[in-house]
Protein backbone atom coordinates (compact mmCIF):
# COMPACT_ATOMS: atom_id res chain seq x y z
CA UNK A 1 0.00 0.00 0.00
CA UNK A 2 2.45 2.64 -0.75
CA UNK A 3 -0.37 4.45 -2.26
CA UNK A 4 -0.53 5.88 0.97
CA UNK A 5 2.80 7.42 0.73
CA UNK A 6 2.56 8.96 -2.29
CA UNK A 7 -0.36 10.46 -1.40
CA UNK A 8 1.12 12.00 1.20
CA UNK A 9 3.71 13.30 -1.28
CA UNK A 10 1.56 14.81 -3.11
CA UNK A 11 0.15 16.86 -0.22
CA UNK A 12 3.48 17.76 0.66
CA UNK A 13 3.81 19.10 -3.08
CA UNK A 14 0.26 20.67 -2.61
CA UNK A 15 1.19 22.97 0.31
CA UNK A 16 4.38 23.27 -0.92
CA UNK A 17 3.19 24.45 -4.46
CA UNK A 18 0.50 26.88 -2.09
CA UNK A 19 3.31 29.21 -1.24
CA UNK A 20 5.23 29.86 -4.63
CA UNK A 21 1.85 29.84 -5.98
CA UNK A 22 -0.27 31.53 -3.72
CA UNK A 23 -3.31 29.72 -3.58
CA UNK A 24 -5.05 28.88 0.09
CA UNK A 25 -7.46 25.87 -1.57
CA UNK A 26 -6.76 23.02 -3.72
CA UNK A 27 -10.14 22.32 -5.86
CA UNK A 28 -8.99 19.74 -8.00
CA UNK A 29 -5.84 17.61 -8.68
CA UNK A 30 -4.57 16.04 -12.05
CA UNK A 31 -2.73 13.16 -12.03
CA UNK A 32 -0.87 11.44 -15.10
CA UNK A 33 -0.47 7.72 -13.65
CA UNK A 34 0.94 5.03 -16.19
CA UNK A 35 -0.20 1.92 -16.83
CA UNK A 36 3.52 0.63 -15.78
CA UNK A 37 3.87 2.60 -12.40
CA UNK A 38 2.63 0.03 -10.24
CA UNK A 39 -0.26 2.15 -8.53
CA UNK A 40 -3.60 1.59 -8.68
CA UNK A 41 -6.11 4.50 -9.28
CA UNK A 42 -8.77 3.16 -7.36
CA UNK A 43 -6.01 2.42 -4.03
CA UNK A 44 -4.93 6.18 -4.62
CA UNK A 45 -8.39 7.80 -4.67
CA UNK A 46 -9.23 5.63 -1.40
CA UNK A 47 -5.58 6.60 0.53
CA UNK A 48 -6.21 10.89 -1.19
CA UNK A 49 -9.54 10.94 0.96
CA UNK A 50 -8.03 9.71 3.77
CA UNK A 51 -4.43 11.84 3.75
CA UNK A 52 -6.38 15.20 2.45
CA UNK A 53 -8.13 15.65 5.38
CA UNK A 54 -8.06 18.70 7.42
CA UNK A 55 -5.25 20.06 4.48
CA UNK A 56 -6.08 22.52 1.98
CA UNK A 57 -6.89 19.51 -0.59
CA UNK A 58 -9.58 18.56 1.74
CA UNK A 59 -12.28 19.12 -0.75
CA UNK A 60 -10.35 18.51 -3.93
CA UNK A 61 -11.32 16.21 -6.82
CA UNK A 62 -8.85 13.60 -8.27
CA UNK A 63 -8.71 13.51 -11.66
CA UNK A 64 -6.73 10.77 -13.02
CA UNK A 65 -5.25 10.21 -16.66
CA UNK A 66 -4.23 7.04 -17.21
CA UNK A 67 -1.38 7.09 -19.70
CA UNK A 68 -0.90 3.55 -21.60
CA UNK A 69 2.49 1.67 -21.50
CA UNK A 70 4.35 1.70 -24.60
CA UNK A 71 7.80 0.21 -25.17
CA UNK A 72 10.21 0.17 -27.91
CA UNK A 73 11.20 -3.47 -29.79
CA UNK A 74 14.41 -3.90 -30.32
CA UNK A 75 13.90 -6.71 -32.63
CA UNK A 76 11.63 -4.73 -35.01
CA UNK A 77 12.66 -1.06 -34.57
CA UNK A 78 8.85 0.31 -33.92
CA UNK A 79 6.96 1.25 -30.67
CA UNK A 80 4.44 -0.91 -29.18
CA UNK A 81 2.01 -1.36 -26.95
CA UNK A 82 2.10 -2.72 -23.31
CA UNK A 83 -0.27 -3.21 -21.42
CA UNK A 84 1.91 -5.29 -18.44
CA UNK A 85 5.50 -5.91 -18.14
CA UNK A 86 5.41 -9.63 -19.31
CA UNK A 87 3.78 -8.25 -22.52
CA UNK A 88 5.42 -9.86 -25.85
CA UNK A 89 6.27 -7.62 -28.61
CA UNK A 90 2.89 -7.89 -30.84
CA UNK A 91 5.02 -8.26 -34.01
CA UNK A 92 8.00 -10.51 -33.49
CA UNK A 93 6.50 -12.16 -30.61
CA UNK A 94 9.84 -11.40 -28.06
CA UNK A 95 10.53 -9.21 -25.13
CA UNK A 96 13.27 -7.42 -26.28
CA UNK A 97 11.31 -4.28 -25.07
CA UNK A 98 12.62 -1.15 -23.33
CA UNK A 99 9.84 0.69 -21.86
CA UNK A 100 9.47 4.18 -23.20
CA UNK A 101 5.75 5.32 -21.51
CA UNK A 102 3.32 4.60 -19.16
CA UNK A 103 5.81 4.54 -15.83
CA UNK A 104 5.15 8.10 -14.69
CA UNK A 105 3.34 9.43 -11.55
CA UNK A 106 2.98 12.95 -12.13
CA UNK A 107 0.96 15.42 -10.66
CA UNK A 108 0.14 17.59 -13.61
CA UNK A 109 -2.29 20.26 -12.97
CA UNK A 110 -4.21 21.76 -10.08
CA UNK A 111 -7.52 24.26 -9.81
CA UNK A 112 -7.07 26.30 -6.94
CA UNK A 113 -8.40 29.70 -5.42
CA UNK B 1 15.28 18.35 14.79
CA UNK B 2 16.58 17.97 11.09
CA UNK B 3 17.26 21.37 9.64
CA UNK B 4 16.89 20.09 6.11
CA UNK B 5 13.43 18.13 5.77
CA UNK B 6 11.84 19.02 9.65
CA UNK B 7 11.71 15.43 10.37
CA UNK B 8 12.42 15.98 13.81
CA UNK B 9 15.65 13.27 14.02
CA UNK B 10 18.92 14.49 13.67
CA UNK B 11 20.80 16.87 11.10
CA UNK B 12 21.12 15.58 7.92
CA UNK B 13 24.24 14.14 7.33
CA UNK B 14 24.72 14.91 3.38
CA UNK B 15 24.43 18.03 1.03
CA UNK B 16 21.83 20.39 1.36
CA UNK B 17 18.41 19.80 -0.38
CA UNK B 18 17.67 22.62 -2.46
CA UNK B 19 14.26 23.54 -2.20
CA UNK B 20 11.46 22.32 -4.82
CA UNK B 21 11.41 23.67 -8.00
CA UNK B 22 8.61 25.38 -9.05
CA UNK B 23 8.41 24.47 -12.54
CA UNK B 24 4.81 25.55 -13.28
CA UNK B 25 3.45 28.97 -13.41
CA UNK B 26 0.05 30.18 -12.61
CA UNK B 27 -1.76 31.39 -15.73
CA UNK B 28 -5.36 33.42 -15.34
CA UNK B 29 -6.62 32.91 -18.68
CA UNK B 30 -7.93 29.68 -18.37
CA UNK B 31 -10.32 29.82 -22.04
CA UNK B 32 -7.26 28.95 -24.67
CA UNK B 33 -5.13 26.25 -22.76
CA UNK B 34 -5.00 23.69 -24.84
CA UNK B 35 -3.46 21.15 -22.46
CA UNK B 36 -5.99 18.12 -23.12
CA UNK B 37 -8.82 18.47 -20.53
CA UNK B 38 -10.55 16.12 -21.91
CA UNK B 39 -10.40 13.91 -19.04
CA UNK B 40 -13.93 14.19 -17.77
CA UNK B 41 -12.91 17.79 -16.50
CA UNK B 42 -16.23 19.43 -17.84
CA UNK B 43 -18.61 21.70 -15.57
CA UNK B 44 -21.17 19.74 -15.51
CA UNK B 45 -19.80 16.64 -13.95
CA UNK B 46 -18.47 19.37 -11.69
CA UNK B 47 -20.54 19.78 -8.82
CA UNK B 48 -17.71 20.21 -6.30
CA UNK B 49 -17.28 24.08 -6.42
CA UNK B 50 -19.60 26.63 -8.58
CA UNK B 51 -17.12 28.90 -9.30
CA UNK B 52 -13.98 27.77 -11.52
CA UNK B 53 -10.64 28.24 -9.70
CA UNK B 54 -7.47 29.55 -10.92
CA UNK B 55 -5.61 26.54 -13.17
CA UNK B 56 -1.86 25.99 -11.95
CA UNK B 57 0.31 23.84 -14.05
CA UNK B 58 2.70 21.98 -12.17
CA UNK B 59 4.44 19.16 -13.54
CA UNK B 60 5.65 17.38 -10.98
CA UNK B 61 6.96 13.83 -10.32
CA UNK B 62 5.00 12.07 -7.23
CA UNK B 63 8.35 10.80 -6.38
CA UNK B 64 10.56 13.71 -6.47
CA UNK B 65 11.30 13.96 -2.88
CA UNK B 66 12.29 10.43 -2.54
CA UNK B 67 14.17 10.64 -5.84
CA UNK B 68 16.26 13.95 -4.41
CA UNK B 69 16.65 12.17 -1.25
CA UNK B 70 17.93 9.44 -3.63
CA UNK B 71 20.36 11.63 -5.59
CA UNK B 72 22.08 12.27 -2.27
CA UNK B 73 22.26 9.42 -0.90
CA UNK B 74 24.02 8.36 -4.41
CA UNK B 75 26.52 11.19 -4.66
CA UNK B 76 27.43 10.50 -0.82
CA UNK B 77 27.80 7.06 -2.06
CA UNK B 78 29.71 7.94 -5.14
CA UNK B 79 32.36 10.56 -3.33
CA UNK B 80 33.41 7.69 -1.03
CA UNK B 81 33.13 4.97 -3.47
CA UNK B 82 31.06 2.91 -1.59
CA UNK B 83 28.75 0.02 -3.01
CA UNK B 84 25.23 -0.09 -2.03
CA UNK B 85 23.02 -2.59 -2.56
CA UNK B 86 19.49 -2.34 -2.02
CA UNK B 87 18.23 -6.43 -1.00
CA UNK B 88 14.44 -6.97 -2.26
CA UNK B 89 12.31 -9.71 -2.23
CA UNK B 90 9.07 -11.26 -0.23
CA UNK B 91 9.37 -11.76 2.83
CA UNK B 92 11.54 -15.09 4.34
CA UNK B 93 13.27 -15.88 1.07
CA UNK B 94 16.31 -15.68 3.23
CA UNK B 95 17.71 -12.05 2.81
CA UNK B 96 18.94 -12.22 6.16
CA UNK B 97 20.39 -15.79 5.90
CA UNK B 98 22.29 -14.90 2.88
CA UNK B 99 23.39 -11.70 4.38
CA UNK B 100 24.96 -13.23 7.42
CA UNK B 101 26.74 -15.85 5.43
CA UNK B 102 28.11 -13.26 2.69
CA UNK B 103 29.49 -11.11 5.76
CA UNK B 104 31.32 -13.67 7.43
CA UNK B 105 32.89 -14.88 4.09
CA UNK B 106 33.71 -11.27 3.18
CA UNK B 107 34.56 -9.10 6.26
CA UNK B 108 38.33 -10.00 6.62
CA UNK B 109 38.37 -8.53 3.15
CA UNK B 110 36.30 -5.23 2.60
CA UNK B 111 34.76 -2.85 4.91
CA UNK B 112 31.12 -3.90 5.54
CA UNK B 113 27.88 -2.34 6.82
CA UNK B 114 24.18 -3.22 6.74
CA UNK B 115 20.98 -0.94 7.04
CA UNK B 116 17.93 -4.33 7.87
CA UNK B 117 14.51 -2.67 7.13
CA UNK B 118 11.24 -4.20 8.47
CA UNK B 119 8.19 -3.09 9.96
CA UNK B 120 8.80 -3.73 13.70
CA UNK B 121 11.60 -5.63 15.73
CA UNK B 122 15.53 -5.34 15.60
CA UNK B 123 16.10 -9.24 15.26
CA UNK B 124 17.47 -8.91 11.93
CA UNK B 125 19.93 -6.25 13.08
CA UNK B 126 20.52 -8.25 15.85
CA UNK B 127 21.45 -11.34 13.63
CA UNK B 128 23.77 -9.25 11.36
CA UNK B 129 25.97 -7.40 14.56
CA UNK B 130 26.23 -11.13 16.17
CA UNK B 131 28.61 -11.60 12.73
CA UNK B 132 30.07 -8.31 13.84
CA UNK B 133 29.54 -6.36 11.36
CA UNK B 134 28.06 -2.66 12.31
CA UNK B 135 23.95 -2.79 11.77
CA UNK B 136 21.40 -0.21 11.83
CA UNK B 137 17.66 -1.05 11.99
CA UNK B 138 14.89 1.13 10.56
CA UNK B 139 11.33 0.51 11.55
CA UNK B 140 9.26 1.56 9.28
CA UNK B 141 5.95 1.14 11.37
CA UNK B 142 3.02 0.77 8.71
CA UNK B 143 5.26 1.50 5.81
CA UNK B 144 5.43 -1.60 3.63
CA UNK B 145 9.05 0.10 2.20
CA UNK B 146 12.13 2.23 2.73
CA UNK B 147 12.53 5.48 1.31
CA UNK B 148 15.27 7.44 0.66
CA UNK B 149 14.97 9.87 3.20
CA UNK B 150 15.36 6.67 5.89
CA UNK B 151 17.91 5.54 4.58
CA UNK B 152 19.96 8.71 4.63
CA UNK B 153 19.25 9.39 8.43
CA UNK B 154 20.66 6.00 8.90
CA UNK B 155 23.34 6.44 6.80
CA UNK B 156 24.47 9.17 9.94
CA UNK B 157 24.56 6.33 12.83
CA UNK B 158 26.64 4.54 10.38
CA UNK B 159 29.98 6.41 9.81
CA UNK B 160 30.60 4.07 6.88
CA UNK B 161 34.39 4.06 5.86
CA UNK B 162 35.29 4.68 2.21
CA UNK B 163 35.40 2.02 -0.19
CA UNK B 164 32.39 0.39 2.06
CA UNK B 165 30.07 -2.30 0.54
CA UNK B 166 27.23 -1.38 2.21
CA UNK B 167 23.66 -3.80 2.00
CA UNK B 168 20.11 -2.30 2.50
CA UNK B 169 17.41 -5.17 3.50
CA UNK B 170 14.68 -3.77 2.65
CA UNK B 171 11.35 -4.52 4.12
CA UNK B 172 9.73 -8.07 3.00
CA UNK B 173 7.28 -7.22 0.01
CA UNK B 174 7.70 -7.74 -3.58
CA UNK B 175 5.68 -4.65 -5.03
CA UNK B 176 6.44 -1.75 -2.84
CA UNK B 177 9.94 -1.01 -2.39
CA UNK B 178 10.28 -1.43 -6.66
CA UNK B 179 9.49 2.47 -6.52
CA UNK B 180 10.81 3.62 -4.35
CA UNK B 181 14.97 4.75 -5.20
CA UNK B 182 17.22 4.39 -1.78
CA UNK B 183 20.33 5.82 -3.90
CA UNK B 184 21.97 2.28 -4.34
CA UNK B 185 23.87 1.21 -7.28
CA UNK B 186 21.98 -1.99 -8.26
CA UNK B 187 18.63 -3.52 -6.91
CA UNK B 188 18.94 -7.44 -5.97
CA UNK B 189 15.91 -9.14 -5.75
CA UNK B 190 16.12 -12.76 -4.16
CA UNK B 191 13.90 -15.12 -5.15
CA UNK B 192 13.85 -18.34 -2.91
CA UNK B 193 12.28 -21.92 -4.43
CA UNK B 194 9.54 -22.51 -2.34
CA UNK B 195 7.85 -19.94 -3.31
CA UNK B 196 7.18 -20.90 -7.34
CA UNK B 197 8.79 -19.83 -10.63
CA UNK B 198 5.86 -17.66 -11.77
CA UNK B 199 6.31 -14.55 -8.69
CA UNK B 200 8.48 -12.74 -11.98
CA UNK B 201 5.38 -12.79 -13.72
CA UNK B 202 2.79 -11.66 -10.61
CA UNK B 203 5.36 -9.26 -9.51
CA UNK B 204 7.09 -7.73 -12.54
CA UNK B 205 8.13 -4.57 -11.54
CA UNK B 206 10.29 -5.62 -8.89
CA UNK B 207 12.00 -8.09 -11.50
CA UNK B 208 12.13 -5.19 -13.61
CA UNK B 209 14.01 -2.76 -11.26
CA UNK B 210 16.88 -5.08 -10.66
CA UNK B 211 19.63 -5.83 -12.17
CA UNK B 212 20.67 -9.22 -10.20
CA UNK B 213 18.40 -12.46 -9.55
CA UNK B 214 19.52 -14.51 -6.75
CA UNK B 215 17.43 -17.40 -6.76
CA UNK B 216 17.79 -19.05 -2.97
CA UNK B 217 17.23 -22.27 -1.69
CA UNK B 218 18.24 -24.18 -4.09
CA UNK B 219 19.26 -27.21 -1.50
CA UNK B 220 15.77 -27.62 -1.39
CA UNK B 221 15.42 -28.35 -5.17
CA UNK B 222 14.90 -32.41 -4.91
CA UNK B 223 12.10 -31.75 -2.51
CA UNK B 224 10.16 -29.06 -4.79
CA UNK B 225 8.48 -29.41 -8.37
CA UNK B 226 10.45 -25.78 -9.03
CA UNK B 227 11.61 -25.56 -12.48
CA UNK B 228 14.79 -23.43 -12.45
CA UNK B 229 14.87 -23.03 -16.08
CA UNK B 230 11.05 -21.71 -16.43
CA UNK B 231 11.73 -19.17 -13.92
CA UNK B 232 14.82 -17.49 -15.11
CA UNK B 233 12.69 -17.54 -18.96
CA UNK B 234 9.68 -15.74 -16.83
CA UNK B 235 12.42 -12.97 -15.15
CA UNK B 236 14.25 -12.46 -18.69
CA UNK B 237 10.47 -11.67 -19.97
CA UNK B 238 9.72 -8.72 -17.99
CA UNK B 239 13.77 -7.62 -17.86
CA UNK B 240 15.28 -9.12 -20.83
CA UNK B 241 18.79 -7.68 -19.04
CA UNK B 242 18.55 -9.45 -15.51
CA UNK B 243 21.37 -11.63 -14.52
CA UNK B 244 20.64 -14.47 -12.52
CA UNK B 245 22.44 -16.54 -9.81
CA UNK B 246 21.26 -19.69 -7.81
CA UNK B 247 22.77 -20.66 -4.59
CA UNK B 248 22.03 -21.50 -0.93
CA UNK B 249 22.94 -19.68 2.26
CA UNK B 250 22.12 -22.84 3.97
CA UNK B 251 24.71 -25.01 2.65
CA UNK B 252 27.06 -22.44 1.01
CA UNK B 253 26.34 -23.63 -2.91
CA UNK B 254 26.83 -20.72 -5.44
CA UNK B 255 27.79 -18.35 -2.73
CA UNK B 256 31.35 -18.22 -4.86
CA UNK B 257 29.77 -16.63 -7.72
CA UNK B 258 27.45 -14.02 -5.86
CA UNK B 259 30.99 -12.83 -3.48
CA UNK B 260 32.88 -12.50 -7.43
CA UNK B 261 30.18 -10.50 -8.43
CA UNK B 262 30.33 -8.28 -4.90
CA UNK B 263 33.97 -8.18 -5.32
CA UNK B 264 33.81 -7.46 -9.13
CA UNK B 265 30.93 -4.45 -8.23
CA UNK B 266 33.28 -2.92 -5.69
CA UNK B 267 36.17 -2.97 -7.70
CA UNK B 268 34.43 -1.53 -10.56
CA UNK B 269 33.96 1.86 -8.49
CA UNK B 270 37.30 2.23 -7.26
CA UNK B 271 37.56 3.38 -11.18
CA UNK B 272 37.93 6.83 -11.84
CA UNK B 273 37.04 7.42 -15.51
CA UNK B 274 37.49 10.87 -16.97
N1 LIG C 1 16.75 -24.57 3.27
C1 LIG C 1 17.13 -23.31 3.24
N2 LIG C 1 16.58 -22.44 4.10
C2 LIG C 1 16.98 -21.15 4.05
C3 LIG C 1 17.93 -20.69 3.11
N3 LIG C 1 18.09 -19.36 3.28
C4 LIG C 1 17.28 -19.01 4.30
N4 LIG C 1 16.61 -20.08 4.76
C5 LIG C 1 15.62 -20.10 5.86
O1 LIG C 1 14.51 -19.29 5.47
C6 LIG C 1 13.94 -18.67 6.62
C7 LIG C 1 13.84 -17.16 6.41
O2 LIG C 1 15.13 -16.62 6.29
P1 LIG C 1 15.45 -15.09 6.60
O3 LIG C 1 16.91 -14.91 6.36
O4 LIG C 1 14.93 -14.69 7.93
O5 LIG C 1 14.59 -14.40 5.47
P2 LIG C 1 14.38 -12.84 5.21
O6 LIG C 1 14.20 -12.70 3.73
O7 LIG C 1 15.47 -12.07 5.84
O8 LIG C 1 13.01 -12.57 5.94
P3 LIG C 1 12.34 -11.15 6.33
O9 LIG C 1 13.44 -10.21 6.75
O10 LIG C 1 11.40 -11.46 7.42
O11 LIG C 1 11.65 -10.68 5.07
C8 LIG C 1 14.84 -19.02 7.78
O12 LIG C 1 14.25 -20.08 8.48
C9 LIG C 1 16.13 -19.45 7.12
O13 LIG C 1 16.86 -20.38 7.87
C10 LIG C 1 18.49 -21.65 2.19
O14 LIG C 1 19.30 -21.36 1.33
N5 LIG C 1 18.03 -22.93 2.31
MG1 LIG D 1 15.37 -10.41 7.13
ZN1 LIG E 1 3.04 -0.55 -0.32
ZN1 LIG F 1 9.20 -7.04 -32.08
Amino acid sequence: MHELSLCESIVETLEQQALAQHYRLVKTVWLEIGALSGVEAEALRFCFDAVTRGTLAEQAKLVILEVPGQAWCTQCSIHVPMQQRFDACPRCGGFQLRVNDGEQLRIKELEVE
Amino acid sequence: MCGVCGCGGEHHPLAKLSPVPAHGHAHGHEHDHDHDHQHGHTQTQDHAHLSPGRLVQIEQDILAKNNRYATQNREYFNRRRILALNLVSSPGSGKTALLTQTLERLKQRLPLAVIEGDQQTSLDAERIRATGVPAVQINTGKGCHLDAHRVGHALENLNLQDQSLLFIENVGNLVCPAAFDLGEAHKVVILSVTEGEDKPLKYPDMFHAADLMLLNKIDLLPYLSFDLDRCIAYAKQVNPKLRVLALSAATGEGMDNWLQWLLAEQQLLQITYR
